[in-house]
């Protein structure tokens, strides 16, 4: 019956695995890790990545199995990661950045102490030969590390677009080659270190911005990779583990208690339990037998079954309806980020102040080299330093904290969006709630012949039933053995007791008595209701939208203190009711998690999923709560309306910046020095205001 | 005047040897788990590394 994987061929080569273990919060979690990976005889080394949360083991495992129980052993929950899937680990570009940055720095600093000597009053041959060996370092510097402004202007300029990087690299080339021909002629002022510090800040700030849209896409990554495409074939000479890809239709998978199936399939082995909540919303689980059909996506719960594919890959029904999902995402609105909005306006300014400068000067004296001195001074002044900072230095810091709140964003505007909802949509099965018995009603005696069953088996409602009988001393029963889907039985005092399947759910039957209804009753998740109080108090409308029955989302709205909730919807009224909303301009979040939410996730204005949600339902939000705590939306709300005011303060802090130095620079008295201490200044104090928002509270 | 003729070539030996020593770092992947990095210190012994 056990599922073996091909000892041969897998367990000689030495391989690589990387798993995701969410919960490595500290230096103890590390050596914890890392030590009971290293403690299993097949594993030659283990290292923890505590950034991301991840651990990379190389060995001469067959599979995952071994280690994820290791770590399970040691109080780590561990999964999987499909490594395909996972973006490479060396970053290319960011390292690329890294280098320019540290090249310009060190550019900068040199040229930098050159430059005080002049400003301090270097004269004559000294400030020339000061001007040229400045000249000699900032040249290859400049030429090396601000080519990516360069790249992205031409890219720009040959689509007819013009973009932020088009004044950058302007104000760069114009400053470097004024003060070439500064130096000599013998002039006064060049405007080297200015080249070089522009460069520096921008680097900077592109870095930054890199580091989010990174963070962002390797997280959605990471979550494909934890579904770990892999099923267990039945064939004549036993059964052999293969990629799901390799399956065929009429092939015979077998599918092991808390597996989800990998294929639409037809039950012809095995009875048991399915947990369709992902796929409906049901709360409850579905029996099934040989003849049912089950479609991937579907957790199998107590037995194990054998499937004959009907379906499979692309073809499943899950896969169509990720597919419907990823057209509805594309027919998203699209959300101008702030930065795009500024640069808009911000661009065109630049270059016709610079031009305004030049012509003006150029009327009034009719001296080139005066103009042009005056436009490369309007253009370094105006240069948006601060304005690139403004806002990669906010999302850096807003994103860190989600993270450590526990809310991991995926995409790169889902911060700005955030801070836009006015109204809160939240599904109920696996989202607002989780199934746990409830057994107030149960007399000693009862309760602890109950738990003396429960304990037999590991079916999800009798470790439920378990679970909330923590008080309780077992019964002691004798030939306790589990009837697969239907429940466990046993004898106690000599007769017969039994823990399972009746006629309105789980029964727990006892001599001489009436079955006693242990079914397991929702209960929420913590946080549910934080979530919805919270969300009241900031006046935000709540709805609950469930594809469960009317009583149970009636009884739980109740409870919740909700006077909005629909019951019954399938996924197109959910997907319906959604759009609805966003054709009246609501902003919503949507939160669930069942692919009968899919399309409502990929509809909404932001959307989030909790990390036990399927893969679909992950993939088309814009975040995944990694906890099961969702008081954390309320504050990651907060959050993010945080962060958005502090954008937008960035821009208020650049924009009087810009409001006292244009009209010295277009008088023409700006110098150097000017510009060095008014650049470094403004773009310190964005980064301080964006780092308020880490230390607050 | 004349020291300049030592001093200048020291800052920009003083600067290069910066400059090479971050880059050694950058290529030395040694900012791939700040936050894991600055956990090991606490730890009473550091795995080996092969």
């Amino acid at each position: 019956m056990t599922a073996v994987a091909d000892p041969h061929s897998l367990a000689e080569t030495p391989r690589t695995m990387v798993l995701s273990v969410p919960d490595m919060r500290c230096a103890g979690c590390i050596a914890g890790v890392e030590g009971a990976l290293k403690a299993l005889p097949e594993v030659a080394e283990a290292r923890v990545n505590l950034g991301d949360k991840q651990v990379r083991v190389s060995g001469t495992f067959a599979d995952a199995t071994p280690l994820i129980a290791a770590l399970d052993a040691k109080g780590f929950a561990a999964r999987e990661m499909d490594e395909t899937a996972l973006a490479p680990s060396v970053d290319a570009e960011g390292r690329g950045l890294l280098m320019r940055i540290g090249v310009a720095g060190f550019g900068m600093m040199n040229v930098m102490i050159l430059s005080v000597a002049i400003w301090s009053g270097a004269s004559d041959i000294t400030r020339d030969l000061f001007h040229w060996i400045s000249a000699a370092i900032a040249v290859p510097a400049v030429i090396y590390a601000a080519r990516p402004f360069y790249a992205s202007a031409l890219t720009a300029l040959s689509a007819r677009r013009v973009n932020m990087d088009v004044p950058i690299s302007l104000a760069i080339l114009l400053a470097l080659g004024m003060s070439v021909h500064e130096a000599s002629v013998g002039g006064e002022d060049a405007w080297f270190d200015a080249a070089l510090s522009l460069t520096l800040f921008l680097l900077i700030g592109r870095y930054l911005d890199h580091r989010t849209r990174r963070a962002a896409r390797s997280a959605a990554a990471a979550l494909t990779a934890l579904e770990v495409p892999r099923a267990t074939l039945v064939e004549a000479d036993g059964d052999r583990v293969v990629p799901t890809a390799e399956l065929a239709i009429g092939d015979h998978v077998r599918v092991v208690p808390g597996a989800r199936v990998p294929v639409d399939g037809e039950v012809i082995e095995g009875v048991g339990d399915l947990d369709r909540s992902l796929l409906t919303g049901e709360s409850l689980p579905v029996h099934a037998v040989p003849g049912t059909d089950v479609a991937a996506g579907e957790t199998v719960i107590d037995a194990p079954l054998v499937l004959r594919a009907t379906a499979v890959g692309e073809d499943t029904s899950l896969r169509r309806m990720a597919r419907a999902v990823a057209v509805a995402e594309g027919a998203r609105g699209k959300h101008v980020a702030l930065a795009d909005q500024a640069a808009r306006i911000y661009a065109p300014l630049v270059h016709s102040l610079a031009a305004i400068g030049f012509t003006g000067w150029f009327i009034a004296t009719g001296d080139v080299h005066r103009s042009l001195l005056v436009a490369v001074a309007l253009l370094i002044i105006t240069c948006p330093c601060a304005l690139g900072l403004a806002v990669p230095a906010v999302s850096v810091a807003a994103s860190g904290r989600m993270f450590k709140l526990g809310l991991l964003l995926k995409s790169a505007t889902a911060l700005e969006r955030l801070a836009q909802v006015d109204a809160i949509v939240l599904d109920k099965t696996g989202t607002l709630t989780t199934g746990v018995a409830k057994l107030d009603h149960l007399d000693p005696e009862a309760a602890s012949v109950a738990l003396g069953l429960a304990r037999a088996s590991d079916h999800p409602v009798s470790r439920a039933i378990a679970a909330a009988l923590p008080d309780v001393r077992a019964a002691e029963l004798s030939s306790v053995r589990e009837v697969s889907g239907d429940g466990v039985e046993g004898r106690w005092k000599g007769r017969p007791v039994r823990l399972g399947r009746g006629a309105r759910g789980t029964e727990l039957v006892l001599p001489g008595r009436d079955p006693i209804d242990v079914s397991p009753v929702e209960t929420l998740r913590p946080g549910a209701a934080d979530l919805v109080a919270a969300a009241q108090r900031a006046g935000l409308p709540v709805l609950l939208l469930s594809g469960d029955r009317t009583e149970p989302v009636r009884r739980l709205a109740e409870a919740l203190n909700l006077p909005d909730w629909r019951a019954e919807a399938d996924p197109q009224d959910k997907l319906a009711l959604l759009r609805e909303q966003a054709a009246q301009g609501r902003k919503v979040l949507m939160v669930g998690d069942g692919l009968n939410d899919a399309g409502a996730l990929a509809a909404a204005h932001v959307s989030i999923a909790p990390a036990t949600a399927l893969d679909a339902a992950r993939a088309a939000s814009d975040a995944v709560l990694l906890g099961g705590d969702l008081s954390v939306i309320p504050q990651a709300l907060d959050l993010a309306g945080q962060a958005r005011r502090r954008i937008l303060q960035n821009f208020g802090l650049a924009a009087t910046y810009n409001a006292i130095s244009i009209p010295i620079a277009m008088a023409g008295l700006a110098t150097p020095l000017m510009a060095a201490a008014a650049m470094s200044t403004s773009s310190i104090l964005v980064v301080l205001n964006a780092i308020r928002l880490k230390v607050r509270r | 005047m004349n020291v300049l003729v030592f001093l200048i070539p020291v800052s920009l030996v003083l600067g290069g040897l910066g400059m090479v020593a971050c880059l050694w770092t950058l290529r030395s992947r040694q900012y791939d788990d700040l936050e894991g990095d600055a956990a090991r210190v606490l730890l009473d012994r550091e795995p080996e590394e092969s």
